[in-house]
């Protein structure tokens, strides 16, 4: 599906890429449902809390250096600004920079504006943060009372524009508009793609975009892209307005992340003539080795990558060697958002782990290019058939497959879902850092933290013997899928055989 | 002179919406939040009331746990209350819990789901469940706090013949306030001391058994300049239970004397018994300060003035405690609980009780962009120490301030069991603020 840039909305991932929030089976069959266009999502009968779009929207505009958000809903909706400026901290301390705080405004919307319309707080909002500020862009995000009531904030930002004379763009990220978090991430992109972005006035062959989170990988990625002779331009996070402005100036666009880059990346090319890389992740030594192939592909540079990684595989040998040798056959369950699920998956089974269950929080049948995400796609070239499901932080289930297939260790990288494991007993480990495993020397430390991890569990234990979990026994007796309503759904029998074997 | 509300719009947000309460609720064991709101409520919320205020995690049943209908377009469009009805009666089945708790959110509300008819039905079959409209609309979640607690008066309370000595005691806000339950535990301690009997409800030793116990107590006792006080009339209009308003949070020598002998006129115990306790107390407290007098009075650069950032309990406890007993003196006290109108004024007045005829200045925003730009005018003489949340990190350090996170949200610090209460709480303080200060010498 061709992405619109007239439209002031992004059409959210379930229309637009058939994405998902409810399944269960097995890697190949949603595969093979994806492609054949026949993958439906399964509801819950019971539920637990997830997150928005409204927070992966907003996280990610709130560290572009040199804009301002307007987000327009009652105070709550800006509970979580507080963890965008933890992050927003931690990556400016990376860079070296004076730290300050996000500039977020929250028009802290009441029963007033409720029952008579938020159309003037939202005035007083953006004039606030102009005021504050001096931006050279505002983002208004949008919440589900605003979106309820139904507010033209469209008209009430143009004329807002008018008067200031900074674009002054609206991020439509209701909550209740998609189940699946990611559109958020589209939401922003939409915005910075439909009214931030120019058309290059000059062409940078050399120049490669890296669409990231906070970017620690910078250093590294500089130092590997200099051997090829490219300059990256990490963002979106701790760019300003003018370096987005020129992303179209690039020769390729390439995402650390499937999930996330898939937008942009296809919004620059479709748009702007920018080609995107959409190769494997950079998790693992297969995963790199894609990742830096494709992108030699698109921008000329073939016979540098397969030089790189020549030598890179020389050096890197002995150690990926010890580091099989210690985890072959361990039990691990994965728990991520669908990109880095999938390409994890891949990458510890690389490692000789053995995954028995791939938990991702969503899944798109597509990606912005039209195809199956290609992380999904190679595994299922391998020859076991990974069992998977779909499961939007659904603590209920991930706890009652922990407690039935025991694994050695639980992969995730979503707050407040690895704890759970640990509670039980089981070692884990959370993949906060988008460049954890990247490349051949990531790889070779994230070898060594499974490693680390499974040497002392002491904390998981003790945590475990003295912990009640907040489940009945009843619900630990049942299938972990029992209220999943799939028409297809594996037999209890077969899905014990999935499971409980194991 | 005080400010009134300065700004409509809100920057560096100090609190959340009413649908925060699900934390009061978290903070009752084996209690049972159940939220009727959209999928985002919770993981946001739990951002400034947990992950980012102390890293409070999710404990038995918060965050991921909590049973949410995850309210979508086709329940705002067509109604949420089928999808509320299903998670509740599964929640039953899957979660191991003696009370929950359906709260909702801003889809809820404002399409008008019928949240009381769903849950009456499982309360007539017996089901320990009550329900609160929480909207986040409606205000912050101290506001959100308070109709919880009303919920389980209303809805859930029954009469009980009165023990005497029991007390219960409305204070520090769960999770809303970083150190609640070391607080509880501190207020406990001071109340056991006297011979009384603390109903504990929230923290580590609450129970659900307590809840049943509130109309059991003596009194109720609300520390607190205005959180709680509507739960404590509620309580004396339906069981008639008296209660004390005490609305300073007794920190230090000075101002827990003071509580303490208020508590014990109320209660009617002994002087003689509460003049024990206070001496034995104030000998300990005098012990360790005399030790650190030397550095409080002799080391370079130490602050003089403070300015508090911080909710109108903590502001109040903390500027008596530095002002009453360790000589500073109070510059602007930011109050940042959006501090109904109707209480600004009492809690103002508060502010001018200190000794030597000192006055407080307060300004009452809950604007953290408005309060910035208000310390970064101030004309202050000397390196001041900044007490307010990790929001003002960043302007001490323009400031060349000494900084300490003691109001919500925190995240520079990891707090588990700390307090600033009573008499061992302040000697917490004078160790966090001087470490604060000595830390930036070496």
């Amino acid at each position: 599906m061709s992405i619109n840039l007239n439209l002031s909305q992004v059409t959210i991932r379930e229309k637009r890429l058939k994405s998902i929030v409810g399944y269960q089976g097995t890697i190949k069959d949603l595969a093979e449902q994806s492609q054949s266009g026949c993958l439906k999502n399964a509801s819950r009968g019971f539920s637990q809390a997830t997150n928005c779009n409204s927070g992966c929207a907003q996280g990610y505009l709130s560290s572009i250096t040199d804009a301002a958000i307007v987000n327009h809903g009652p105070i709550g909706c800006a509970g979580d600004v507080a963890g965008a400026n933890a992050g927003f901290q931690w990556g400016q301390r990376i860079r070296d920079w004076n730290q300050r705080n996000v500039r977020i405004i929250n028009t802290n919307m009441s029963e007033k504006a409720v029952v008579f319309g938020g159309d003037q707080i939202l005035k007083e909002g953006i004039l606030k943060a102009y005021e504050r500020f001096n931006p050279k862009a505002i983002f208004v995000t949008t919440s589900c009372a605003s979106g309820i009531i139904g507010d033209d904030i469209e008209s009430t930002m143009r004329n807002v524009e008018a008067e200031i004379g900074i674009p002054v763009v609206p991020v439509f990220c209701e909550g209740f508009r998609s189940q699946i978090w990611a559109s958020g991430f589209d939401a922003a992109f939409h915005a910075l793609l439909s009214r931030i972005v120019k058309p290059a006035e000059k062409k940078r062959p050399e120049l490669v975009n890296v669409i990231n989170f906070a970017g620690s990988g910078r250093a590294v990625i500089t130092e590997i892209f200099g051997r090829l002779g490219l300059v990256p331009q990490f963002g979106i996070p701790y760019s300003n307005i003018e370096e987005i402005s020129r992303w179209s100036e690039a020769a390729a666009t390439i995402s650390i992340c499937g999930t996330l880059g898939s937008y942009m990346g296809n919004g620059l090319e479709q748009n702007f003539g920018v080609p995107y890389v959409t190769a494997l992740q950079p998790h693992g030594i297969s995963g790199f080795d894609d990742w830096l192939t494709k992108l030699g592909e698109t921008v000329g540079k073939e016979k540098e990558v397969e030089e790189y990684l020549a030598e890179q595989k020389v050096i890197a040998a002995p150690d990926l060697e010890e580091i099989k040798f210690k985890l072959k056959g361990k039990k691990v369950v994965v728990g991520m958002g669908p990109s880095f699920a999938h390409n994890y998956i891949r990458f510890l089974e690389d490692l000789g782990m053995e995954v028995v269950w791939g938990f991702s929080w969503h899944y798109d049948a597509k990606h912005d290019h039209g195809g199956c995400p290609s992380c999904t796609v190679e595994l299922t070239k391998i020859d076991k058939d990974i069992p998977v499901s779909v499961s939007d932080q659904q603590n209920h289930e991930v706890i009652n497959l922990l407690s039935k297939v025991k694994p050695d260790i639980f992969i995730g990288r979503h707050p407040g879902m690895s704890v759970w494991a640990t509670k039980m007993g089981i070692p884990a480990i959370m993949v906060s850092d988008e460049y954890s495993a990247f490349g051949y020397q990531g790889t070779i430390e994230f070898g060594h933290r499974i490693i680390d991890a499974l040497t002392n569990n002491s904390l998981a234990l003790n945590l475990s013997k003295r912990i009640q979990l907040p489940y009945t026994e009843w619900w630990l007796e049942q299938d972990p899928f029992e209220f999943l309503k799939q028409k297809n759904k594996r037999k209890e029998s077969e899905n014990k055989k999935n499971v409980a074997v194991r | 002179m005080r400010t009134r509300k300065m700004s409509q719009c809100v920057e560096q947000i100090r609190h959340v919406c009413t649908l925060g309460a699900f934390e009061s609720v978290l903070a009752i064991k084996r209690a049972v939040p159940i939220v009727h709101a959209g999928p985002g409520c919770v993981a946001k919320l739990w951002t400034t009331l947990g992950s980012q205020n102390g890293h409070q995690g999710s404990g038995y049943v918060g965050g991921h746990a909590i049973p949410c209908t995850n309210a979508s377009e086709k329940e705002v469009v067509f109604g949420g209350t089928d999808q509320l009805r299903k998670v509740i009666t599964n929640t039953f089945d899957v979660i191991d819990g003696d009370l929950f708790v359906v709260l909702t959110g801003c889809t809820s509300d404002i399409i008008g789901d019928d949240v009381g008819e769903v849950t009456r039905k499982f309360q007539d079959q017996g089901k320990p469940i009550v329900y609160v409209e929480t909207g986040g609309f409606k205000g912050s979640n101290l506001v959100g706090h308070e109709l919880v607690l009303d919920a389980i008066i209303d809805q859930y309370l029954q009469p009980q013949q009165v023990e005497p000595g029991l007390v219960n005691i409305w204070s520090s806000v769960p999770y809303q306030n970083t150190f609640w339950s070391g607080d509880i535990e501190q207020l406990n301690i001071l109340i056991s001391s006297l011979g009384l009997k603390p109903n504990v409800i929230f923290g580590p030793d609450s129970s659900v058994e307590a809840l049943n116990n509130i109309p059991k107590a003596q009194f109720n006792l609300v520390i607190s300049p205005w959180v709680g006080l509507r739960n404590a009339e509620h309580l004396e209009d339906k069981f008639g239970t008296p209660f004390l308003h005490y609305p300073a949070l007794p920190v230090g020598p000075t101002e827990t004397s003071n509580f303490l002998r208020a508590v014990g006129e109320f209660a009617g115990i002994d002087p003689s018994v509460v003049e024990n306790v206070i001496r034995k107390q104030e000998e300990r407290y005098f012990y360790y300060l005399e030790r650190a007098a030397d550095t409080l009075l002799e080391t370079r650069l130490l602050p003089r003035r403070f300015i508090t950032v911080a909710d109108s309990l903590y502001a109040l406890g903390i500027a008596r405690f530095l002002t009453n007993d360790m000589g500073l003196i109070p510059e602007k006290q930011f109050i940042t609980d959006d501090t109904p109108i109707k209480f600004q004024d009492s809690v103002s007045a508060e502010f001018k009780k200190f000794t030597s005829d000192i006055v407080a200045e307060t300004v009452f925003s809950n604007d953290g962009g408005f309060v910035e730009e208000e310390i970064r005018k101030l004309k202050i003489r000397s390196r001041p120490i900044i007490l307010g949340s990790s929001w003002e990190r960043v302007v001490a350090r323009d400031l060349n301030a000494y900084q300490l996170s003691v109001s919500a949200p925190i995240g520079n610090e990891m707090v588990l069991s700390k307090s600033y209460v009573g008499y061992n709480g302040a000697l917490q303080l004078v160790e966090d603020i001087y470490s604060v200060v000595l830390n930036d010498f070496m």
